[in-house]
Protein backbone atom coordinates (compact mmCIF):
# COMPACT_ATOMS: atom_id res chain seq x y z
CA UNK A 1 0.00 0.00 0.00
CA UNK A 2 1.39 3.08 -0.96
CA UNK A 3 1.79 5.57 1.83
CA UNK A 4 -0.40 8.65 2.13
CA UNK A 5 2.33 10.61 2.14
CA UNK A 6 3.99 9.20 -1.54
CA UNK A 7 0.57 10.42 -2.46
CA UNK A 8 0.54 13.98 -1.18
CA UNK A 9 3.60 14.38 -2.70
CA UNK A 10 2.62 13.09 -6.20
CA UNK A 11 -0.39 15.77 -5.79
CA UNK A 12 2.64 18.48 -5.39
CA UNK A 13 2.83 17.63 -8.90
CA UNK A 14 -0.91 18.23 -10.51
CA UNK A 15 -1.16 22.14 -11.72
CA UNK A 16 -4.34 24.30 -11.48
CA UNK A 17 -5.52 24.64 -15.21
CA UNK A 18 -6.37 28.39 -14.56
CA UNK A 19 -2.76 29.16 -12.87
CA UNK A 20 -0.54 27.08 -13.76
CA UNK A 21 2.08 28.09 -11.43
CA UNK A 22 0.36 26.65 -8.27
CA UNK A 23 -0.08 23.21 -7.76
CA UNK A 24 -3.52 21.88 -6.25
CA UNK A 25 -1.68 21.58 -3.04
CA UNK A 26 -0.31 25.29 -2.82
CA UNK A 27 -4.04 26.09 -3.53
CA UNK A 28 -5.47 24.42 -0.60
CA UNK A 29 -7.79 22.60 -3.33
CA UNK A 30 -6.36 18.92 -1.74
CA UNK A 31 -8.31 18.54 1.81
CA UNK A 32 -7.26 15.21 2.49
CA UNK A 33 -5.46 12.36 1.32
CA UNK A 34 -6.57 8.88 3.61
CA UNK A 35 -7.27 5.40 3.84
CA UNK A 36 -10.60 4.46 4.59
CA UNK A 37 -10.61 0.28 5.64
CA UNK A 38 -7.87 0.16 2.77
CA UNK A 39 -9.52 2.43 0.19
CA UNK A 40 -7.91 5.34 -1.10
CA UNK A 41 -9.73 8.33 -0.61
CA UNK A 42 -8.86 11.56 -2.13
CA UNK A 43 -11.21 14.99 -0.71
CA UNK A 44 -10.82 18.08 -2.96
CA UNK A 45 -12.87 21.54 -2.69
CA UNK A 46 -13.84 24.13 -5.35
CA UNK A 47 -12.17 27.50 -5.09
CA UNK A 48 -15.66 28.89 -5.97
CA UNK A 49 -18.61 26.88 -6.90
CA UNK A 50 -18.90 26.98 -10.18
CA UNK A 51 -15.38 26.45 -10.87
CA UNK A 52 -15.01 25.39 -13.99
CA UNK A 53 -11.62 23.98 -13.33
CA UNK A 54 -12.89 20.89 -11.09
CA UNK A 55 -13.37 18.36 -13.65
CA UNK A 56 -9.75 18.96 -14.93
CA UNK A 57 -8.33 18.82 -12.06
CA UNK A 58 -10.16 15.59 -11.43
CA UNK A 59 -8.78 13.80 -14.28
CA UNK A 60 -5.62 15.57 -13.71
CA UNK A 61 -5.28 13.64 -10.36
CA UNK A 62 -6.61 10.84 -12.33
CA UNK A 63 -3.59 10.70 -14.89
CA UNK A 64 -1.24 11.55 -12.29
CA UNK A 65 -1.44 8.65 -10.19
CA UNK A 66 -2.57 5.87 -12.74
CA UNK A 67 0.53 6.98 -14.70
CA UNK A 68 2.88 6.69 -11.36
CA UNK A 69 0.76 2.66 -11.14
CA UNK A 70 -1.65 3.63 -8.19
CA UNK A 71 -5.34 2.31 -9.63
CA UNK A 72 -7.41 2.21 -6.99
CA UNK A 73 -8.64 5.51 -5.63
CA UNK A 74 -11.79 7.29 -4.75
CA UNK A 75 -12.18 11.50 -5.36
CA UNK A 76 -14.58 12.71 -3.37
CA UNK A 77 -15.54 16.76 -3.56
CA UNK A 78 -16.38 18.18 -0.64
CA UNK A 79 -17.65 22.22 -0.39
CA UNK A 80 -17.93 22.39 3.73
CA UNK A 81 -15.81 23.79 5.44
CA UNK A 82 -15.94 26.27 2.58
CA UNK A 83 -12.45 27.19 1.17
CA UNK A 84 -10.68 30.26 1.91
CA UNK A 85 -7.58 32.05 0.45
CA UNK A 86 -5.62 31.63 3.69
CA UNK A 87 -5.53 27.88 2.80
CA UNK A 88 -3.02 28.70 0.33
CA UNK A 89 0.22 28.49 1.00
CA UNK A 90 2.92 30.96 1.76
CA UNK A 91 5.07 29.22 -1.00
CA UNK A 92 2.22 29.17 -3.61
CA UNK A 93 1.32 33.55 -2.37
CA UNK A 94 5.12 33.96 -3.48
CA UNK A 95 4.92 32.01 -6.91
CA UNK A 96 1.69 34.01 -7.52
CA UNK A 97 3.20 36.95 -7.11
CA UNK A 98 6.72 35.83 -9.36
CA UNK A 99 4.30 34.69 -12.33
CA UNK A 100 2.68 38.04 -12.01
CA UNK A 101 -0.57 37.99 -10.12
CA UNK A 102 -1.11 39.81 -7.12
CA UNK A 103 -1.67 37.23 -4.44
CA UNK A 104 -4.34 37.42 -1.79
CA UNK A 105 -3.99 41.04 0.75
CA UNK A 106 -5.96 41.00 4.30
CA UNK A 107 -9.64 41.85 3.75
CA UNK A 108 -10.41 44.80 5.43
CA UNK A 109 -13.72 45.38 4.40
CA UNK A 110 -15.97 44.55 7.53
CA UNK A 111 -19.54 46.38 6.15
CA UNK A 112 -19.57 44.51 2.58
CA UNK A 113 -21.12 47.09 0.62
CA UNK A 114 -18.40 49.64 1.40
CA UNK A 115 -15.16 48.28 2.64
CA UNK A 116 -11.99 50.02 3.11
CA UNK A 117 -10.43 50.17 -0.91
CA UNK A 118 -7.63 47.27 -0.50
CA UNK A 119 -3.81 47.92 -0.54
CA UNK A 120 -2.17 45.49 -3.89
CA UNK A 121 1.36 46.32 -4.37
CA UNK A 122 2.28 45.66 -8.00
CA UNK A 123 3.47 42.36 -8.61
CA UNK A 124 5.54 43.85 -10.99
CA UNK A 125 7.06 46.88 -9.33
CA UNK A 126 5.82 46.40 -6.00
CA UNK A 127 4.40 50.22 -5.95
CA UNK A 128 1.27 50.08 -3.65
CA UNK A 129 -0.34 52.75 -5.28
CA UNK A 130 -2.85 50.67 -7.48
CA UNK A 131 -6.27 51.06 -8.74
CA UNK A 132 -9.16 48.04 -9.38
CA UNK A 133 -10.33 48.18 -13.17
CA UNK A 134 -12.91 45.67 -12.15
CA UNK A 135 -14.19 43.34 -9.55
CA UNK A 136 -14.21 40.71 -11.75
CA UNK A 137 -11.62 39.64 -13.81
CA UNK A 138 -10.44 36.50 -16.25
CA UNK A 139 -11.79 33.64 -13.49
CA UNK A 140 -13.55 33.71 -10.80
CA UNK A 141 -11.03 33.72 -8.48
CA UNK A 142 -9.37 37.05 -9.45
CA UNK A 143 -10.00 40.41 -9.74
CA UNK A 144 -8.23 42.82 -12.49
CA UNK A 145 -6.61 45.93 -11.25
CA UNK A 146 -3.53 48.51 -12.92
CA UNK A 147 -0.70 49.86 -10.97
CA UNK A 148 -0.73 53.42 -11.59
CA UNK A 149 3.20 53.71 -10.67
CA UNK A 150 4.10 51.54 -13.86
CA UNK A 151 1.49 51.23 -15.60
CA UNK A 152 0.85 47.43 -15.83
CA UNK A 153 -2.35 46.02 -15.94
CA UNK A 154 -2.57 42.53 -13.27
CA UNK A 155 -4.51 40.00 -12.10
CA UNK A 156 -5.24 40.29 -8.45
CA UNK A 157 -6.02 36.75 -6.56
CA UNK A 158 -9.57 37.82 -4.50
CA UNK A 159 -9.08 37.11 -0.85
CA UNK A 160 -12.40 35.08 -0.33
CA UNK A 161 -13.56 34.63 3.27
CA UNK B 1 -46.93 17.87 3.55
CA UNK B 2 -44.10 15.86 5.00
CA UNK B 3 -40.78 17.43 5.65
CA UNK B 4 -38.99 15.59 3.04
CA UNK B 5 -41.57 17.04 0.54
CA UNK B 6 -41.32 20.55 1.98
CA UNK B 7 -37.84 20.56 2.12
CA UNK B 8 -38.28 19.44 -1.63
CA UNK B 9 -40.08 22.35 -2.56
CA UNK B 10 -37.44 24.94 -0.66
CA UNK B 11 -34.61 23.40 -2.52
CA UNK B 12 -36.24 24.38 -6.06
CA UNK B 13 -37.11 27.42 -5.00
CA UNK B 14 -33.38 28.56 -3.91
CA UNK B 15 -32.27 26.39 -7.08
CA UNK B 16 -34.72 28.01 -9.75
CA UNK B 17 -33.41 31.17 -8.07
CA UNK B 18 -29.87 31.17 -8.57
CA UNK B 19 -30.51 28.94 -11.97
CA UNK B 20 -32.69 31.69 -13.98
CA UNK B 21 -31.10 34.66 -12.70
CA UNK B 22 -27.65 32.86 -13.55
CA UNK B 23 -29.41 32.22 -17.10
CA UNK B 24 -30.19 35.68 -17.82
CA UNK B 25 -26.86 36.89 -17.00
CA UNK B 26 -25.28 34.18 -19.21
CA UNK B 27 -26.86 36.16 -22.10
CA UNK B 28 -25.14 39.06 -21.54
CA UNK B 29 -21.93 36.61 -22.42
CA UNK B 30 -20.32 38.92 -25.45
CA UNK B 31 -22.69 41.29 -25.00
CA UNK B 32 -21.89 43.31 -21.71
CA UNK B 33 -21.73 46.77 -22.35
CA UNK B 34 -18.36 47.16 -21.46
CA UNK B 35 -15.98 44.29 -21.24
CA UNK B 36 -15.12 44.55 -17.70
CA UNK B 37 -19.02 43.87 -17.21
CA UNK B 38 -19.11 41.90 -20.12
CA UNK B 39 -17.07 39.32 -17.45
CA UNK B 40 -18.61 40.32 -14.16
CA UNK B 41 -22.35 39.39 -15.25
CA UNK B 42 -21.01 36.07 -16.73
CA UNK B 43 -19.05 35.68 -13.56
CA UNK B 44 -21.75 36.47 -11.31
CA UNK B 45 -23.83 33.61 -13.60
CA UNK B 46 -21.32 31.17 -13.28
CA UNK B 47 -21.31 31.58 -9.28
CA UNK B 48 -25.32 30.84 -9.78
CA UNK B 49 -25.36 28.35 -11.84
CA UNK B 50 -22.67 26.54 -9.79
CA UNK B 51 -25.26 26.94 -6.40
CA UNK B 52 -27.82 26.09 -8.43
CA UNK B 53 -25.99 22.47 -9.17
CA UNK B 54 -25.95 21.41 -5.53
CA UNK B 55 -28.69 23.19 -4.75
CA UNK B 56 -31.30 21.17 -7.34
CA UNK B 57 -28.63 18.13 -6.82
CA UNK B 58 -29.91 17.79 -3.24
CA UNK B 59 -33.45 18.52 -4.29
CA UNK B 60 -33.35 15.47 -6.60
CA UNK B 61 -32.61 13.14 -4.07
CA UNK B 62 -35.23 14.26 -2.24
CA UNK B 63 -38.02 13.72 -5.08
CA UNK B 64 -40.15 11.10 -5.02
CA UNK B 65 -38.91 9.61 -8.08
CA UNK B 66 -35.17 10.73 -7.02
CA UNK B 67 -34.02 12.65 -10.52
CA UNK B 68 -30.41 14.51 -11.47
CA UNK B 69 -29.91 17.92 -11.05
CA UNK B 70 -29.97 18.54 -15.11
CA UNK B 71 -33.14 16.49 -15.32
CA UNK B 72 -34.17 19.08 -12.80
CA UNK B 73 -32.62 21.39 -14.97
CA UNK B 74 -33.59 20.94 -18.29
CA UNK B 75 -36.53 18.88 -17.97
CA UNK B 76 -39.11 20.59 -16.15
CA UNK B 77 -42.10 22.18 -17.46
CA UNK B 78 -43.18 25.86 -16.87
CA UNK B 79 -45.16 25.54 -13.68
CA UNK B 80 -43.00 23.10 -12.10
CA UNK B 81 -40.22 26.07 -11.48
CA UNK B 82 -40.16 27.77 -8.37
CA UNK B 83 -38.09 30.79 -8.79
CA UNK B 84 -39.62 34.03 -7.95
CA UNK B 85 -40.98 36.27 -10.75
CA UNK B 86 -38.18 38.88 -10.18
CA UNK B 87 -35.43 36.40 -11.36
CA UNK B 88 -36.49 35.46 -14.48
CA UNK B 89 -37.48 39.75 -16.01
CA UNK B 90 -35.66 40.45 -18.51
CA UNK B 91 -32.36 41.88 -18.58
CA UNK B 92 -33.32 45.65 -20.49
CA UNK B 93 -30.69 48.20 -19.97
CA UNK B 94 -27.66 47.65 -17.80
CA UNK B 95 -29.88 49.53 -14.88
CA UNK B 96 -32.32 47.16 -15.09
CA UNK B 97 -30.36 44.30 -15.02
CA UNK B 98 -27.99 45.53 -11.94
CA UNK B 99 -31.57 46.77 -9.95
CA UNK B 100 -32.55 43.04 -10.29
CA UNK B 101 -29.50 41.84 -9.34
CA UNK B 102 -29.42 44.22 -5.93
CA UNK B 103 -33.12 43.34 -5.09
CA UNK B 104 -32.17 39.83 -5.70
CA UNK B 105 -28.55 39.83 -3.73
CA UNK B 106 -29.94 41.98 -0.63
CA UNK B 107 -32.14 39.38 -0.13
CA UNK B 108 -30.04 36.03 -1.02
CA UNK B 109 -27.00 37.48 1.21
CA UNK B 110 -29.17 37.46 5.03
CA UNK B 111 -31.04 34.29 3.70
CA UNK B 112 -27.44 32.76 3.19
CA UNK B 113 -26.34 34.08 6.35
CA UNK B 114 -29.60 32.67 8.82
CA UNK B 115 -29.36 28.96 6.84
CA UNK B 116 -25.66 28.72 7.79
CA UNK B 117 -27.04 27.97 11.37
CA UNK B 118 -29.53 25.27 9.55
CA UNK B 119 -29.72 22.21 11.53
CA UNK B 120 -30.02 20.67 8.15
CA UNK B 121 -25.91 20.58 7.70
CA UNK B 122 -25.95 19.86 4.15
CA UNK B 123 -27.71 22.86 3.27
CA UNK B 124 -25.95 24.68 5.73
CA UNK B 125 -22.53 23.92 3.98
CA UNK B 126 -24.39 24.96 0.50
CA UNK B 127 -25.01 28.21 2.14
CA UNK B 128 -21.49 28.85 3.72
CA UNK B 129 -20.12 28.25 0.39
CA UNK B 130 -22.55 30.33 -1.31
CA UNK B 131 -22.43 33.24 0.71
CA UNK B 132 -19.02 34.05 0.28
CA UNK B 133 -19.32 34.85 -3.52
CA UNK B 134 -22.81 36.58 -2.52
CA UNK B 135 -21.45 38.87 -0.59
CA UNK B 136 -19.04 40.00 -3.55
CA UNK B 137 -21.99 39.91 -6.02
CA UNK B 138 -24.23 42.25 -3.42
CA UNK B 139 -20.84 44.75 -3.21
CA UNK B 140 -20.94 45.14 -7.38
CA UNK B 141 -24.54 45.43 -7.74
CA UNK B 142 -25.12 48.02 -4.94
CA UNK B 143 -22.06 49.95 -6.31
CA UNK B 144 -23.51 49.93 -9.99
CA UNK B 145 -27.04 51.28 -8.12
CA UNK B 146 -24.93 54.20 -6.40
CA UNK B 147 -23.30 55.15 -9.18
CA UNK B 148 -26.07 55.12 -11.89
CA UNK B 149 -28.74 56.59 -9.33
CA UNK B 150 -26.25 59.45 -8.19
CA UNK B 151 -24.43 59.55 -11.45
CA UNK B 152 -25.71 61.69 -14.43
CA UNK B 153 -29.57 62.66 -14.59
CA UNK B 154 -29.65 60.38 -17.87
CA UNK B 155 -28.88 57.71 -15.47
CA UNK B 156 -30.41 58.43 -12.73
CA UNK B 157 -33.96 58.70 -14.86
CA UNK B 158 -33.19 55.69 -16.25
CA UNK B 159 -32.37 53.14 -12.93
CA UNK B 160 -34.91 55.17 -11.40
CA UNK B 161 -37.35 54.12 -14.22
CA UNK B 162 -36.01 50.33 -13.77
CA UNK B 163 -36.52 50.23 -9.80
CA UNK B 164 -40.33 51.57 -10.47
CA UNK B 165 -40.91 48.18 -12.84
CA UNK B 166 -38.81 45.59 -10.79
CA UNK B 167 -39.65 47.15 -6.68
CA UNK B 168 -43.22 45.37 -7.38
CA UNK B 169 -42.06 41.76 -8.13
CA UNK B 170 -38.92 42.23 -5.04
CA UNK B 171 -41.58 41.49 -1.83
CA UNK B 172 -42.40 37.72 -3.50
CA UNK B 173 -39.43 37.14 -2.24
CA UNK B 174 -40.54 36.87 1.27
CA UNK B 175 -43.70 34.88 0.09
CA UNK B 176 -44.84 32.16 2.82
CA UNK B 177 -46.84 29.17 2.81
CA UNK B 178 -46.52 25.50 4.36
CA UNK B 179 -43.29 24.35 3.34
CA UNK B 180 -41.89 27.22 5.31
CA UNK B 181 -44.24 27.10 8.16
CA UNK B 182 -43.34 22.88 8.21
CA UNK B 183 -39.16 23.68 7.89
CA UNK B 184 -39.26 26.89 10.15
CA UNK B 185 -40.52 24.90 12.65
CA UNK B 186 -38.02 22.31 12.11
CA UNK B 187 -35.02 25.16 12.52
CA UNK B 188 -34.35 24.66 8.48
CA UNK B 189 -35.34 27.85 7.59
CA UNK B 190 -34.99 31.27 8.84
CA UNK B 191 -38.63 32.64 9.11
CA UNK B 192 -39.21 35.35 6.24
CA UNK B 193 -40.14 38.19 8.77
CA UNK B 194 -36.31 37.95 10.08
CA UNK B 195 -34.98 38.79 6.63
CA UNK B 196 -37.54 41.67 5.40
CA UNK B 197 -35.92 43.86 7.79
CA UNK B 198 -32.29 42.97 6.63
CA UNK B 199 -33.71 43.29 3.26
CA UNK B 200 -34.89 47.18 3.54
CA UNK B 201 -32.33 48.30 5.76
CA UNK B 202 -29.72 47.09 2.79
CA UNK B 203 -32.15 48.72 0.14
CA UNK B 204 -32.79 51.84 1.79
CA UNK B 205 -29.48 52.79 2.64
CA UNK B 206 -28.23 52.14 -0.56
CA UNK B 207 -31.19 53.56 -2.75
CA UNK B 208 -30.46 57.24 -0.42
CA UNK B 209 -26.98 56.93 -1.30
CA UNK B 210 -27.56 56.45 -4.89
CA UNK B 211 -30.48 60.02 -4.12
CA UNK B 212 -32.84 57.42 -5.14
CA UNK B 213 -36.60 56.81 -3.90
CA UNK B 214 -38.58 53.91 -3.64
CA UNK B 215 -41.95 54.22 -5.77
CA UNK B 216 -45.14 55.39 -4.08
CA UNK B 217 -47.85 52.95 -5.22
CA UNK B 218 -47.89 49.59 -3.33
CA UNK B 219 -48.34 47.20 -5.95
CA UNK B 220 -47.23 43.67 -5.45
CA UNK B 221 -46.81 40.84 -7.90
CA UNK B 222 -46.50 36.82 -7.10
CA UNK B 223 -46.99 33.62 -8.57
CA UNK B 224 -43.41 32.61 -9.35
CA UNK B 225 -43.20 30.21 -6.08
CA UNK B 226 -46.38 28.33 -7.16
CA UNK B 227 -45.42 27.92 -10.49
CA UNK B 228 -47.54 30.88 -12.50
CA UNK B 229 -44.80 33.11 -14.46
CA UNK B 230 -44.51 35.77 -16.20
CA UNK B 231 -44.53 35.64 -20.24
CA UNK B 232 -40.68 36.31 -20.26
CA UNK B 233 -40.04 32.67 -18.33
CA UNK B 234 -41.20 30.65 -21.78
CA UNK B 235 -38.68 32.21 -23.85
CA UNK B 236 -36.47 31.52 -21.40
CA UNK B 237 -36.96 28.26 -21.26
CA UNK B 238 -37.00 27.69 -24.57
CA UNK B 239 -33.26 28.71 -25.23
CA UNK B 240 -32.29 27.18 -21.80
CA UNK B 241 -34.29 23.55 -22.37
CA UNK B 242 -33.64 23.82 -26.53
CA UNK B 243 -30.38 21.25 -26.51
CA UNK B 244 -31.47 18.70 -23.60
CA UNK B 245 -35.13 18.77 -25.47
CA UNK B 246 -33.23 18.50 -28.93
CA UNK B 247 -30.20 15.74 -27.92
CA UNK B 248 -31.74 14.03 -24.99
CA UNK B 249 -29.39 12.88 -21.87
CA UNK B 250 -26.27 14.13 -24.04
CA UNK B 251 -23.79 15.43 -21.61
CA UNK B 252 -20.47 17.49 -22.44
Amino acid sequence: MVSEKVIFDLLEGVFDPEVPVLTIVDLGIVRSVQYHEKQLIIEITPTYIGCPAMQTIEKDIESKLQSNGIQKFEIKTSIAPAWTTDWMSEKGKQKLKEYGIAPPQEELDKSVLFGEPLVVPCPKCNAKETKMVSQFGSTACKAHYQCKACQEPFDYFKCLR
Amino acid sequence: MTKKEALYQYLLRMGDDSLILGQRLSELCGHGPILEEDIATTNISLDLIGQATLLLEYAGELADEPKTNDELAFLRIEKHYANALLVEQPNGNFGDTMMRQFLFDAYRKPLLEQLMQSVDKRLAGIAEKALKETKYHLRHSSEWVIRLGDGTQESHSKVQASLESLYRYAHELFFENEVDEILLNEGIIPAAKTLFPLWEKTVTEVLEMATMSLPKNNWKFQGGREGRHSEHMGFLLAEMQYMQRTYPNMEW
